[in-house]
């Protein structure tokens, strides 16, 4: 918990340090009229997170495999968690200091892995029940709204958040709008812990990303409106012509000039100022390329692509521009420019040596991002590539968090990283295998064994299968 | 078969002379599954001959002089079998034009036969082959009626005729999709289908003439409900919400020939023992367990099994996605046995319930679906455990052919097993 306060205190220092500009400080005594100093020193974290580690005990696994996350692998290994964080990671013969009452779970058979994280998700966005009452996830009507926020969206009441890590072991999930807009939005990242508000659920520390999207989708609902993008060469058109305008924004921001607030404006600025992560959707190997040049034309840097169905086409231009793909296993020709996806994807990019991310996109495909995982370990190994599991499973946890920008926090057992853990009962990369124990920042908040411990969203309360198995 | 046809006429008269011979194959050394919902034997064979499964066992003899292949102490299965798909109807989802999966623009409904729009030679049949499934129920999906109209089965074979059964089946929407297009209401809904139902008996009845003039259906329409009403064609029934299921049971009582098939499900272990009873056969959407709407609110992935246990006719079917995936499914519901408190199947009935589950639920099996004596010769040699989720397919025989795996994702894959261009672009690489 400490250290979650530490990072978000030191995370929304360099957010307000970014949001000054070093040079707007010097010059902002040319002009302190109200408007300028309104404009300038407004709350750069309005919707801070509230989220707290929950109480857990201290705990030593095991005679567990453990991967670490970081592409560890280690056989009868223990791990040992207090204090909300990872303490020690260890092989069987290690000599481990534990804290009175510490809880020692037998991990013998089973296999621990950090808590699994997905960059790619809409639950609280597009919840269920999936009716139009409930469908928050894309502001089109704009071809870009960088001014929405998708955490003024997210419904904590998702019952699919529970699914998450019941079936998932899913602890951390990055929350993003929808792909209708050019510039969707902000994300969000979430700790994947039940609360009555966004805020109680909020990743501390945890930087934003900005949704972009390319080809058919904006093209598709813009142009069906008759108004621009109606093209693939529209939405750069339109991406090109809003970046411009951001710098210029930017650059009247540094040199203390602005007498009005705009709340895109801010976004893509943090955009272009490092503080906020680009998750770009696109499918197609060539588009990718083409946005990997607007973003050195425009001064950005682009965190991931999503779905890159094609990526593996590219995965050296990936490589050099340190671009995670964020992918499916196997989804596959169900639009145009999903035509060319091959099982082969996530093989081929970590041959080409590229960041390869699973992410889900789907409230049931993120219940088994474990087993995405394993079909594509299985179809590389096929042609010829064999990748270790340990490796595998960081494109679970690791990796994630490096696209979102956590990684320093979780997504990997090291040492002084947040208790996000969780327990499985057999490989994770076996259709037969499920968590068995998921902790949140050393807090245990699902139990397989005790069914007190299955969340049980206040949608379900009082409905058919409340507290049930799912 | 197609790469016949492609190879020239000549072999293609080659196959034609030869039919038997092609058709009959031996594969020993299997951990054989049979598909039956029985364990897999080890050190078994399988042997095909004619293009049917003649013996398979851990004692069936090879005949002299058949094709033989060593599996070497790999997994060979029957083929799967995906009942309520689109195979055949679509080439990209989202590409209208390429879509023959909805039709809400025709004036019918029950009397559209989707036999004729399917396509053999489709990317998605292609590609589900090489993921071991050798056989389909294809239903229309979306009309601006209750009725899909009538589905078809067939194989994924590599040859042009795909359609084992047209007109296999009748398909009704009959919780919210139905109230949406009957007007609004469930009630709306069941005074169509109760309407539909008697203007095709009158029609049976009286095949000529005038009909009564404040008749809903078309004509074609309602004749094309006769076999339904008189059993003779299966009625598919998509439902989930518990009191929908009892609705449809309680349909016999009006139509007491009606044969039913309930697909969907998702709340079908509120109501498992009157399905037990009713013996009314399920293909039920696997692995549903999110509220996703009002009528799906007791989801959860213990449903099959649960029904299993109750005795219900239950298999896997409907999954929406990639017929491909139908493995994966039946894995998670034996992951489900180990799981304190929830409910799943065995390796074996898991293993069935893609197989000859479906085919029976099909009312086909005893054409296929499992490898017992007199079946079609669908056979599937994998690179490990079927239901686990990183093996694969290695070779799929279809009535005792061997079939082509490859496709435009084989073929994309192989281009681009290095990606950097060569001397000339990838355009070159073929």
């Amino acid at each position: 918990m400490t250290l979650s306060r530490l990072a978000r205190g030191a995370a929304l220092a360099a957010i307000l340090a970014a949001g000054a500009g070093g040079a707007g400080l010097a010059k902002d005594k040319k002009d302190d009229s109200p408007a300028v100093i309104a404009a300038r020193d407004f709350d750069k974290n309005p919707y801070p997170s509230t989220y707290h580690a929950y109480p857990g005990v201290p705990t030593l696994i095991t005679g567990a495999t453990v991967f670490d996350g970081e592409g560890g692998r280690i056989e009868n290994g223990q791990v040992l968690i207090a204090d909300g964080k990872i303490v020690a990671v260890a092989g069987a013969m290690a000599d481990m200091a534990v804290p009175a009452g510490t809880v020692r779970i037998d991990g013998t058979g089973k296999f621990v892995t950090p808590g699994i994280i997905d960059i790619h998700s809409h639950l609280g966005v597009y919840p269920s029940p999936a009716v139009e009452a409930n469908s928050d996830g894309n502001e089109a009507t704009a071809p870009t709204t960088p001014e929405v926020w998708a955490e003024h969206s997210v419904w904590p009441q998702d019952p699919g958040f529970s699914r998450a890590m019941a079936n998932g072991g899913i602890t951390t999930l990055e929350i993003l709008p929808g792909s209708a807009n050019l510039m969707g939005g902000r994300s969000v990242v979430l700790k994947n812990v039940y609360s009555r508000t966004v805020q109680g659920m909020k990743f501390p520390g945890a930087p934003y990303g900005l949704k972009m999207a390319c080809g058919e989708n904006p093209k598709r609902v813009y142009g069906s409106k008759g108004r621009m993008p109606s093209t693939r060469m529209g939405n750069f058109a339109v991406d090109r012509a809003t970046w411009i305008k951001a710098k210029e924004y930017r650059a009247k921001r540094d040199a203390g000039k602005l007498e009005t607030r705009d709340l895109a404006m801010e976004t893509l600025a943090g955009v272009l100022d490092g503080t906020i992560l680009v998750q770009n959707h696109c499918y197609r190997a060539d588009e990718m390329a083409q946005v990997l040049d607007m973003a050195k034309e425009m001064g950005y840097h682009v965190s991931a692509f999503h779905h890159a169905v094609e990526a593996y086409k590219v995965g050296d231009l990936l490589k050099a521009s340190d671009t995670c793909a964020a992918i499916w296993s196997d989804w596959w020709g169900f639009k145009m420019e999903a035509y060319d996806a091959i099982p082969e994807n996530a093989g081929l990019l970590y041959k080409a040596g590229a960041c390869v991310v699973i992410h889900s996109d789907d409230e049931n495909g993120i219940q088994r991002l474990n087993q995405e995982a394993a079909k594509a370990q299985g179809d590389a190994r096929r042609i010829g590539i064999d990748i270790p599991d340990a490796e595998v499973i960081k494109w679970l946890t690791f990796n994630g968090a490096k696209a979102i920008g956590i990684e320093k926090l979780t997504g990997s057992l090291m040492p002084g990283k947040m208790g996000d853990v969780v327990l499985w009962n057999g490989n994770p990369l076996s259709v037969y295998s499920r968590p068995e124990k998921v902790w949140v920042d050393g807090a245990l908040l699902y139990d397989a064994t005790n069914r007190k411990l299955r969340p049980v969203s206040d949608f379900e309360l009082g409905q058919p299968g409340e507290g049930d198995v799912k | 078969m197609k790469r016949a046809l492609l190879t020239g006429a000549a072999s293609f008269a080659a196959l034609l002379a030869a039919p038997a011979m092609a058709q009959s194959v031996a594969i020993t050394h299997a951990r054989l599954v049979i598909g039956d919902g029985s364990a897999p034997i080890e050190n078994g064979t399988v042997v095909v001959q004619g293009g049917k499964v003649v013996a398979a066992g851990a004692s069936a003899l090879v005949p002299a002089g058949i094709k033989t292949i060593d599996a070497g102490g790999k997994w060979v299965t029957p083929g799967l079998v995906v009942a309520v798909t689109d195979l055949g109807l679509v080439d990209v989802g989202a590409v209208e034009d390429s879509n023959d999966s909805d039709a809400d623009k025709s004036p019918f409904s029950a009397a559209l036969d989707i036999s004729a729009a399917i396509n053999p030679n489709d990317l998605p049949i292609e590609v589900s082959r090489a993921g071991g499934v050798t056989r389909a129920a294809v239903a229309p999906l979306g009309t601006n009626s209750i009725f899909g109209g009538q589905g078809a089965i067939i194989d994924l074979g590599a040859d042009p005729d795909a359609v084992t059964v047209p007109r296999a089946f009748q398909y009704v929407e009959l919780g919210e999709t139905g109230a949406r297009r009957a007007g609004g209401s469930r009630a709306a809904t069941y005074a169509l289908l109760f309407n539909a139902l008697s203007e095709a008996k009158e029609l049976t009845l009286a095949p000529v003439g005038p009909r009564r003039d404040d008749v809903l259906l078309t004509r074609r329409d309602a004749v094309a409900l006769g076999p339904v009403v008189s059993g003779k064609q299966p009625l598919y029934v998509h439902v989930e919400r518990a009191s929908d299921i009892r609705m449809v049971l309680g349909l016999k009582r009006e139509f007491p020939l009606l044969n039913l098939v309930i697909v969907g499900a998702a709340e079908g272990w509120m109501v498992a023992p009157e399905l037990a009873k009713s013996g009314v056969p399920v293909l039920a959407t696997p692995l549903t367990d999110l509220p996703n709407s009002f009528e799906q609110l007791g989801s959860t992935q213990s449903n099959v099994g649960r029904m299993k246990a109750a005795g219900v006719k239950v298999s896997l079917g409907d999954f929406g996605d990639q017929p491909r995936y139908a493995p994966q499914y039946a894995g998670n519901l034996v992951a489900l046995t180990k799981l304190p408190g929830a409910s799943g199947l065995t390796w074996g009935q898991a293993f069935a319930a893609i197989s000859s589950g479906p085919a029976e639920a099909l009312g086909m099996g005893d054409r296929f679906g499992s490898l017992r004596p007199g079946r079609a010769g669908d056979v599937v040699i994998w690179d490990g455990d079927p239901l686990e989720v990183s093996s694969g397919v290695t070779r799929v025989f279809i009535d005792g052919v061997e079939q082509p795996l490859s496709n435009h994702q084989t073929r994309l894959r192989d281009r681009y097993a290095t990606p950097a261009e060569g001397a000339l672009p990838k355009a070159y690489e073929w």
